[in-house]
């Protein structure tokens, strides 16, 4: 498959003194069209990782290359054309007084004509479902319709890869169903590679692979599944155990031995059908 | 009773033609010592209704009991002083709150605000750190050099250090990862057991309201249209989705199986309850133990 991004021994210390670097030695590929999730506990790097992807911070040592172009200081702007971020509080990433100049903005400052510019701001609001708010004042809206309309903001530019920080942890769990949901319509009908930098289990679920990033180092690399059979583990690694899991180890403590390998939510139901079945 | 609310109503620009009713009509009664979670859509009047429990609102009808205190919409502001440290706040996202040099001044600075004297507000500052799970090696410490979860707990430290008997928490862990969320949902479970705090919670976590609450207060459009224990009130699904509810985890595989033909005792709303009811007709291999 085809790589977007290739991260090479990347390491960062926020101070050149500093002895244990915020990013360790991390090398990944990122496939064309894939939704990988990066997770980790607060603290382990995973925020630093996603910033030094587009230049936000400046690495220490290593290579950076996304989409065929090397980062370099010279490249930085190049880069950025082709990654979106949305990051975790929808209040820090408005600057336009109406949703609409918002999501203008970006293509502003490609200094795209006017007439190319109305029809393309007005059919990203469209696709994610905010034209009748397109008037409204950014702080009128919810924390669910300003991450929308930060999406919006991301259409209307069509960058290649979309790095969502966080993006859905401070949404009620409504507002975080639609804003997953919503990514993954995108994701279909834009040709994006999405990268999730997460903590929530239903995110991390969606994702084809999940890094596990600790202590600045890459630590593990996975389906979901995989990740999810390593049971209490996981929230030493900053993700919360899904449900099942819970269950799992509840039913142990009760003398019931449940299956070892991960199971969704329905493969469970079955199980456990199946098991009271048989008497 | 701790906490009682008789037929209160809360209107923003009450008289104006602005006029738009937050809550309406809104009565509920809970005992010494209780743990209240009010869930309910955004914007459904939940944080209108905590606002007003230490009269950063007060009601434009009805009359609000806290203890010995009551509220009117005639009360004057002068009698609410008292009230104010009686109720300790917890607002979303309170270490935006923090602004002092050390941690130890921030956790101080309510007590000596009224009137406690330097060294003993710096030794109470010292203790409530320790309560919130920091050890002293952080008093020092600018508080903005801390991790979130950590600016977090000096933020409730300080609102502990009024020595509130009533805390009012508002989604106190949105934004933690998910071990944060657990330390914070243990500490107040401790608060309340240990210290007996009178815990209201607001939360869109359905899995923390079965685990720690007594009481649960359901909002929706202004309008209390649930009051009861967990059980009672997660008791219809169809109810639930009806007010765009989620149910609790263990409660959505216990229905599942349900609609396969399983009959539960009471519907278990926890992971535990669940693996207890499991356990109980769990097939004995061989048939030895039946």
């Amino acid at each position: 498959m085809e790589n977007i991004i290739e991260v090479k021994h990347l390491t960062y210390r926020y101070q050149e003194d500093d002895p244990r670097p915020a990013l360790n030695d991390v090398s990944f590929n990122v496939h064309a069209g894939e939704w990988l999730a990066i997770v980790g506990h607060n603290g382990s790097g995973k925020s630093t990782l996603a910033k030094s992807l587009d230049g936000l911070l400046p690495f220490t040592t290593g290579e950076v290359t996304v989409g065929g172009i090397h980062l370099t200081p010279e490249t930085v702007w190049q880069v950025r054309e082709k990654i979106g971020m949305i990051f975790q509080n929808p209040d820090n990433q408005f600057v336009g007084a109406t949703v609409e100049d918002d999501v203008a903005f970006g293509l502003e400052n490609r200094q795209m004509p006017r007439t190319e510019m109305l029809p393309r701001v007005k059919d990203a609001i469209a696709r994610v479902g905010m034209s009748e708010f397109a008037q409204r004042e950014p702080s009128s809206l919810s924390g669910g319709q300003k991450q929308r309309v930060a999406l919006a903001g991301i259409v209307a530019i069509a960058p290649d890869v979309l790095i969502l920080d966080e993006a859905t942890s401070m949404l009620d769990p409504q507002g975080r169903r639609e804003m997953l949901a919503l990514v993954r319509e995108l994701r279909q009908t834009q040709d994006l590679t999405v990268i999730s930098i997460t903590h929530d289990i239903d995110e991390a679920a969606i994702a084809d692979r999940v890094l596990v990033i600790d202590d600045g180092q890459l630590i593990d690399e996975a389906t979901p599944a995989t990740i999810f059979a390593q049971g209490e583990r996981l929230v030493e690694l900053g993700l919360d155990l899904p449900f099942t899991e819970k269950l799992k180890a509840a039913l142990r403590q009760r003398g019931i031995e449940p299956p070892a390998n991960y199971q969704s939510a329905a493969e469970m139901e079955e199980w456990l059908w199946q098991s009271l079945s048989n008497t | 009773m701790a906490i009682s609310f008789e037929h209160v109503s809360y209107t923003y620009q009450a008289g104006t033609p602005m006029a738009t009713s937050a809550v309406s009509d809104v009565s509920f009664t809970v005992p010494d010592h209780g743990y209240l979670a009010i869930i309910g859509h955004t914007g459904s009047g939940k944080s209108t209704l905590i606002q007003q429990l230490n009269a950063l609102l007060k009601p434009t009808a009805g009359e609000i009991t806290v203890d010995d205190f009551t509220v009117t919409p005639k009360t004057t502001n002068a009698a609410l002083k008292l009230l104010r440290r009686h109720v300790g706040m917890v607002f979303q996202f309170p270490e935006n709150q923090l602004f002092e040099e050390t941690v130890r001044q921030d956790i101080a600075f309510g007590p000596k605000n009224f009137g406690m004297g330097e060294t003993d507000a710096n030794k109470l500052a010292d203790a409530m750190l320790q309560t919130v799970g920091l050890d002293s090696s952080y008093a020092e410490r600018s508080p903005f050099e801390l991790s979130g979860g950590q600016m977090r707990r000096v933020a409730i430290a300080g609102v502990l250090a009024m020595r509130p008997k009533v805390l009012v928490l508002d989604e106190p862990t949105a934004g933690l990862d998910p071990q944060g969320r657990q330390e914070m949902m243990t500490l107040f479970e401790r608060l309340h057991r240990e210290q007996g705090l009178a815990i209201v919670l607001v939360t869109h976590q359905m899995d923390d309201v079965v685990q720690y609450a007594e009481q649960v207060a359901v909002m929706r459009e202004g309008k209390l249209v649930k009051f009861g224990t967990p059980t009672e009130v997660f008791s219809s699904e169809s109810w639930l989705r009806e007010n765009q509810l989620d149910m609790p985890q263990a409660a959505q595989v216990a229905q599942r199986l349900a609609n396969r033909g399983l009959t539960w005792d009471a519907l278990p709303l926890t992971a535990d309850q669940l693996a207890d009811q499991l356990a109980a007709r769990w097939p004995r291999e061989g048939g030895a133990h039946v």
